[in-house]
Order: C-alpha cells, then structure tokens, then sequence
C-alpha cells in the first residue's frame, strides 16, 4: 500500500454509480423471471371470449358457458321476473351495485344490458362455489321473491340480478362478465365492445 | 463488431452443413422485416403446405400478430376449416392415413427451416423434376427419391432436369445439373423463385417467431452492459490505484 | 441497528465468516485475468440453477410432453425464449469458463502441493457437470438429445460380462424411452446440482484453507516469525491467517479489490454471454444442434450424430480406438489422467513462467491438441480424420507421460524472493 492520499469522494461516487447502474441490472434481469408467470398464450387461447347462440333461450330458462374456466350463466328472464326485481331492494346489501362487480354498462337495477338477459359469471362472491338456478322455488330461501340463486355451501343468496341479500355470509353482487350483443340472437362473453382487443 | 464476429464464425465449419447434401445450395435472401414477403408466404404456406404438413406449435394468431395482419383478414383469408384463431396451425389429415399414402408422416414445418437451413428449403423446393420411376413421378435432386409430390407444379410448370455440360481439361463433361420447366406453370422462373423466397422466409420466422424481438432487445442489454462495464472498471481502477505493482 | 447485527452475530457468525473468508481474506495482487473464471464459473452456475427452475415450471417430462412444452415456452410463456436461451446458452458457457479456469490450474500449477485435494474437488466438480449437461442435453426430447443418449449410454454395454445389463438399467427400458427422460430430469434438476453445489462449497472451503495460487506460483504466506514488521501486509488480514503464518506485503483483501477485478470481468463476460445469447443462440449450431429442432425419433438417426462440443475432445479419443471397450477405457483414462496430475507432476516449481521450456512446449502441445480433439469430434470419422483422432489422443496422453518423466529432476528458473507483477 502506498501512501497516497485516497480520493473518497471520487472513490463514494463510483461506488454508489456502479451499485445503482448495478441494481438496475438486476432489476431488469428480473422482469423476464417476474413476466413468465403472466398467463401464456394458451392460457389466453383458452381463455379467448366466447360466443352464446341465444335465439332458443325460453323465459326463465338458463344456459351455462364455460369462460376462463370459470361459468357464466345466461338467464333470459320474463317480464314477471323484471318487475319483481324493484320490489325487494329493501332487503338487498347493495341494491344499487356500489361495489364494483360489474362493467358501467351493467350498473342498474336489472345489471345487464338488456333488461331481458341477464349475464352473470356464476361463482359466488363468497368463498367460490357455484350457486344453483332456481327458477321458481326460490320463495323458500326468501318469502316473497320467486325466482333467485342459491348457494349451498353456505347458504348466501342472490336475487335474479345476481344482487345478494342481506344476513348471508356473501359480501357482494355476483360479477357480470364484460359482454357485448354481435346481434340480437348472439353475445360475446369476454369483451365489452367489438373494437376492444383481448 | 457483428459482422467481424459473424466472419470469424462462418470460417468455422457449421453442424448444419455437415450433414447437407451434395448438390450445391443457392442462398436466399431471407429478410424477417420484410413484413409483405412474410404475408405472401403465409398465404403460400396455407394454400399449398398446410394440407398434409401441420406448424403444430405455431398459432393462427401469433403470426398474425408479428406478420401485421388483422384478425378479420385472418380469419377471412387464411383460415379455412373453422379453427379458432388462437389455434396452432393443424390440419385435419389423420396420421395413419399419412403414413399410408406418402410413406411417412408428412413432417411438422414449424423448425423446419432451423432443422435444414434456409437454403436447404430454397434449393429444395425448386429442385424437383421428372421421374416416372417415382410413385408421384417426381423426384429431387436435393432431397432424392423423396415422398412428396410436386405440390407447386402447377405455378412452376412440369420441370426436367439437363444435365450441365462444360469444357474441363478439353473434354466435354457434366459438371452438374440444373432444372427447366416447359413453361405450363402460371407463374415466370423469376416469379416462382420470388414465391418459394417468400415461402422460406415465412418458415424461417415460424422456426423462431422471436427473433427480432430477441436482436432489439440484446441490443439495449449490450448497451446497457457497455455502460455497467465503464462504471466498475473506473471502480477497480480506484481501489487499485494504491496498489504497488 | 448495531445492536441488532450484534445480536445476530452472536447466535450466527454472519461478520466473522464475511471477514475470514471476504473482507480479511488475503488474495495474491499478482492474480491475473486467468484467475477470474473460478469467479465467472459460480455466476453461471447460478444462472443454470435459477433459470433451470423457472424452466421446471413449464417444462413436461414426458415423451409425449416434451419436446411440445419446450416450444411452448420458446413461443406462448411471456420472455420463455429468453429463459430458455439462457439455460441453454449457459450450459455451453459454463463449459467454456471451466476449461479455462482447468487451464489456469495447469499453467500455474495450482494442482501441487497443497492444492492437491483442491484440484481433486475441482475434477469431481467437472464430472458432476459432465453428467449435469449430458442428462439436460436428453430433455429437449429432440432427436439429438435421442440418438446423443443412445450413443452415450451404450457407452457403457462395452463393459465385459455386465454391459448389457447396466445399458438396460439406465435406461430403464428396451431403448431410451419416457422412464429414462424421467429418470434424467429427477437427476438433472434435483440431484446433480445438490452435488455441484456441495462440491462448490468445498472447493471453496478447500481453496480457503490452503490460500490461493498465483502466476508467480511462489507463497505469498511464508513461516511464523520469518518477516519483518515492514514485509508484512499492511491491509487487516484476519486472524485465522495471522496466527498461522506471517503474511507478505504481496496480498490484498478479496473483498473489494479481487472482487472489483472479477466484476470488471463479468461485465465483459455478460457482453460476450449477451450476444450470443440474443444474436446466435444456436452457435452455428455449436451450442444448440440443428436436428434437435426435430422431435425425437426412434425410428430414424440423423445422418451425422455429434456430442455437443464440450464432449467432442473426448468423443474423439473414443473413436480414435477401433475397440469397443478399449475406446471408453480410453476416453476415462483421460479424465483420470487429469485428476491424477498432482501426483504425475514431481517438480516443485508451480508457475510456468519459471519452468523449463520442454515443460512450456509440453503444455502447448497438450492445450492444442485439446482443441484439435474438440475439433475432430465433431466431424465425422473418416478415414483421415481417424488417423489424426488418434495422433492427438497419442500427444494428449504423452503430456502426462513426459511430465512424469522430466519432472522429476527439471530445469527449473531461480524463482523471485517476492511476487514480481
């Protein structure tokens, strides 16, 4: 060792540059690590949006379709259904759909973009079971509302807006899929308007 | 820098042609940029290849993506029996029946070109000739007695192949062999030769559909590193300064 | 904050083994750019090991599986093309910096007296990374990987008697068949680099003991009681070192001064490793084979099988024998030959620098026809390259035959009292 003098300024500036432009290296070595978990193209293949043939759809009927593995119900519900829809909302938790469960499109009473169709994804917000449709003994679950969505892992419900009642274990409103109408006999689950990109 | 490097590693025998035929290969200018030559020979490819060959690990959508051609048109012009476009490029010919017809399953073509080599697949596809004696009547002067018939014949024209003869030590003698078409095929020598560069150029970026992205971003990465390599070698030039030597 | 380190400290030694072994640890300052590979080798093994995980997460070890989910992660997992580029890309890397780093070891003769274990640990490292790459090498399922295994593993039916049975063995079937790829992927990610990384630390703990070698391959550390205060380091050198022996004004700590070396190092490795890795992953086929792109088939053999190029020196001495079983004692033989170097070699000067020039001209011979090897082994056996295959495995092993020889009683140069540059 010499005695020369050491330069500790200089010396403190070349470390903290060499740390950072160090650490930025690592950090940027680390995005691949971190993107490789996003899902795949299979995964978003699979998860692609998915068309629903509605034409032979009776009031009050349901059809399942299957949606980033998860199912999304399709319930074209009769003008009876529609009306009750406004005469139970005291016994709601979030008549109004507060809570973001839906797109803006779906935020009323009937959340759905046609009254007449109702698109739900049908996994309850609860702890993930599937609710059961029922479509005309659901006054046994709540006096007075004929039709609704049961679940029986732990008893929440949901009115045939997907809305949940009051004193069940379920926090929120059933989530409503983006989903757009290609015409009238057919919806796209999965986008919220043809110009969207997946 | 590149191209010095890419000098020093030509000087060295590649693996690929190790292996290679005997016939004499043409190059070919392949161009991944070139985005309206790859989209000319993905409709190639579609119309001619994907019949009995599949591109089993390449999907409708990610060439699309990469050749700039929209879905509508996708789904339009290149998609013919109702796949979904995220689907890889299948085709529907069962496999027993393959073997049956062409004596071996028609191979996949999605690496086709970094299994043969660019060139390889260039000669290749313009290498066929006449050859009653063959099953298809055809054979390949690149590939011989090869179980493919001649799918492009009708742009090319039915080739013969002549023998190519010249003067060597002052005897007339065949050097070689080249291909001649009668001139039924749609297409001129020039425009048939432009279809099988755009062809190749496609399955040159089917083989890896990554490859420009991979160039741009090792560019940065090396900038990037040129950078950090300033930085810690004043570093260590600091610490040692006081060293003695 | 200090009480909190203290508190650890005292419960876990993090500071004392970050002294002993980093900040008071005494690296000759002569260490030139040779000795950067030991370094260089750890950050690739690094890299094989995280990027070998992040792989395992896509990857499917079946035949059917995989050679479909390695393209599915070189083209539908986000970046899997570059994790991907790296394993594989590394694993030819590793290759390089550990030949070199093998290189420095004989140069310098870092292999005597007391390095000999050191060097020992160092040859079981390289064939705990031949088996690593060999079994990676099948997983791909391509038909190199194929017919690469087959030709390797029946290496192995050249043993009198047993063969048969062993070939059998290891691949678990009649030919290599989704039992041996499930075998190979449990060794390859799980087993082999639990000993790599366990030979590693011992290598170290080895290194440590003894103290590094240098260009110069004089002691740095000399006798108890035999320098003056003013020969001695100034730079605080830790005890466990101290009380052994005095230390000479020749060192300085590894942390920071080897380790700013090695990282100048490793910037202009990564520009290298970069480039290949982003602009010609495939090496001209070097690094990754082209008919390995082709899923594998038993049915049909590529019409020129080659070993990747890290085995090809020892391919061709295989091949340089027109015997089954003298080929693979052959090639074994070789290896052997290089673990036993510290006791072949008798001369008690290390460096070459101050060796005789029989000794300098034997070492050339001996590293070119390495290369010369390498070379041959990817060619195919033609006649002519046959008789050179078996020229240069002769001129291979003559170096250790020479060496004993001469050692003995060599010519050696006066070495210098202290280190000189």
């Amino acid at each position: 060792m010499s005695n020369a003098p050491v330069d500790n300024g200089r010396r403190r500036f070349l470390t903290i540059a060499t740390s950072v432009v160090g650490g930025v290296g690592v950090a940027g070595a680390a995005v691949p690590f971190i993107a490789s978990w996003n899902p795949s193209a299979r995964a978003k293949a699979a998860g692609a949006p998915v068309e629903v043939n509605i034409s032979k759809l009776e009031p009050g009927q349901m059809i399942r379709v299957e949606w980033r593995g998860k199912p999304v119900w399709v319930v074209r519900r009769s003008e009876d259904m529609i009306a009750q829809l406004a005469k139970h909302e005291d016994q709601l938790r979030d008549a109004n759909s507060e809570v973001e469960q839906q797109p803006e499109y779906a935020k009323n009473r009937e959340r759905s973009r046609k009254a007449e169709y109702f698109v739900a994804v049908g996994i309850c917000t609860h702890l993930g079971c599937s609710p059961q449709y029922l479509s005309d003994n659901f006054g046994e679950q709540v006096e007075g509302v004929p039709t609704g969505f049961f679940c029986p892992c732990h008893g929440s419900k949901f009115d045939a807006a997907g809305r949940v009642f009051q004193s069940v274990p379920a926090p929120s409103n059933l989530e409503i899929p983006p989903h757009y109408y290609i015409d009238d006999d057919t919806i796209l689950v999965g986008l919220n308007s043809a110009s969207e990109v997946a | 820098m590149k191209k010095l490097i890419i000098a020093l590693f030509a000087l060295v025998p590649s693996l690929a042609l190790a292996a290679g035929p005997s016939v004499p290969l043409d190059s070919v200018d392949i161009d991944l940029t070139d985005k309206a030559s790859l989209q000319r020979g993905m409709t190639t490819f579609v119309n001619y290849c994907l019949g009995c060959h599949q591109a089993e690990y390449q999907r409708y959508e990610r060439s699309a993506k990469d050749l700039g051609i929209g879905v509508d048109v996708l789904k339009e012009n290149l998609m013919f029996t109702g796949e979904k476009v995220g689907d890889h490029m299948k085709n529907a010919m069962p496999a027993d029946g393959a073997k049956k017809w062409f004596g071996s399953l028609p191979p996949d073509l999605t690496m086709v070109a970094r299994v043969r080599g660019p060139e390889w697949l260039y000669t290749y596809l313009r290498s066929f000739y006449v050859d009653p004696s063959r099953p298809f009547g055809v054979n390949n002067t690149v590939f011989p007695n090869v179980g493919m018939p001649h799918v492009l014949q009708t742009l090319q024209g039915i080739p013969t192949k002549e023998d190519v003869v010249a003067q060597v030590d002052g005897e007339q003698k065949v050097v070689g062999s080249k291909i001649v078409t009668d001139g039924s095929g749609t297409l001129s020598a020039e425009e048939y030769d432009a279809v099988i560069r755009d062809l190749v150029n496609y399955l040159e970026y089917t083989g890896e559909p990554t490859r420009l992205a991979s160039e741009r971003l090792g560019t940065w990465v090396i900038g990037f590193l040129l950078v950090f390599l300033v930085f810690t070698y004043l570093l260590k030039k600091e610490y040692w300064r006081d060293i003695k030597k | 904050m200090k009480d909190l380190l203290d508190w650890i400290e005292a419960r876990i030694p993090m500071m004392r083994v970050a002294n002993m072994h980093a900040l008071q640890y005494p690296a000759p300052k002569n260490m030139n750019i040779w000795y950067v590979f030991g370094f260089l080798a750890t950050i690739v093994l690094v890299n094989q090991i995280v990027t070998g995980i992040w792989l395992t997460m896509n990857y499917v070890p079946t035949s059917e599986g995989a050679f479909a989910s390695v393209e599915y992660i070189m083209r539908d997992v986000d970046y899997g093309w570059l994790l991907r580029y790296m394993h594989s890309t590394g694993a030819s890397a590793f290759f390089v910096v550990v030949y070199l780093h093998m290189m420095r070891g004989m140069m310098y003769g870092s292999y005597q007296k007391p390095r000999e274990l050191l060097w020992v640990f160092g040859m079981f490292i390289y064939l705990a990374l031949m088996a690593e790459a060999f079994m990676g090498y099948l997983l791909p399922w391509g038909q190199m990987s194929y017919w690469g295994a087959q030709v390797i593993i029946s290496l192995f039916g050249a043993i009198p008697v047993i063969g048969d049975d062993i070939t059998l063995w290891i691949r678990g079937d009649y030919v290599i068949s989704g039992a041996t790829l499930n075998r190979f992927f449990a060794l390859h990610v799980i087993a082999l680099p639990l000993v790599i990384v366990i030979l590693v630390f011992l290598h170290i703990v080895a290194l440590h003991e003894v103290g590094s070698n240098n260009p110069d391959g004089i002691d740095v550390k000399r006798p108890k009681g035999s320098l003056s205060e003013d020969e001695k380091t100034k730079f605080k050198i830790h005890e466990y070192y101290t009380n052994k022996k005095d230390i000479l004004d020749d060192v300085v700590p590894f942390f920071p001064h080897i380790v700013l070396k090695d990282l100048v190092a490793f910037a202009i490795f990564c520009i290298g490793f970069a480039y290949v890795l982003f602009f010609m992953p495939e090496m001209g086929g070097f690094f990754l084979e082209p008919p390995n792109f082709e899923t594998a088939n038993p049915m049909k053999t590529p019409e020129h099988i080659a070993p990747v190029w890290y085995f090809t020196p020892f391919y061709a001495i295989l091949r340089a024998v027109p015997d089954k079983l003298g080929g693979v004692i052959l090639m074994f033989a070789a290896i052997v030959m290089l673990a036993l170097l510290p006791w072949l070699d008798r001369c008690k000067v290390r460096s070459v620098r101050y060796r005789s020039t029989l000794h300098k001209l034997n070492l050339a011979q001996f590293a070119v026809s390495f290369v010369i090897l390498g070379y041959l082994g990817v060619k195919p056996a033609t006649v002519i390259y046959t008789y050179m295959s078996q020229f240069f495995s002769f001129t291979y092993f003559l170096f250790f035959g020479a060496l004993w020889l001469y050692s003995k009683n060599e010519k050696c140069k006066p070495l210098p009292e202290r280190i000189t540059k």
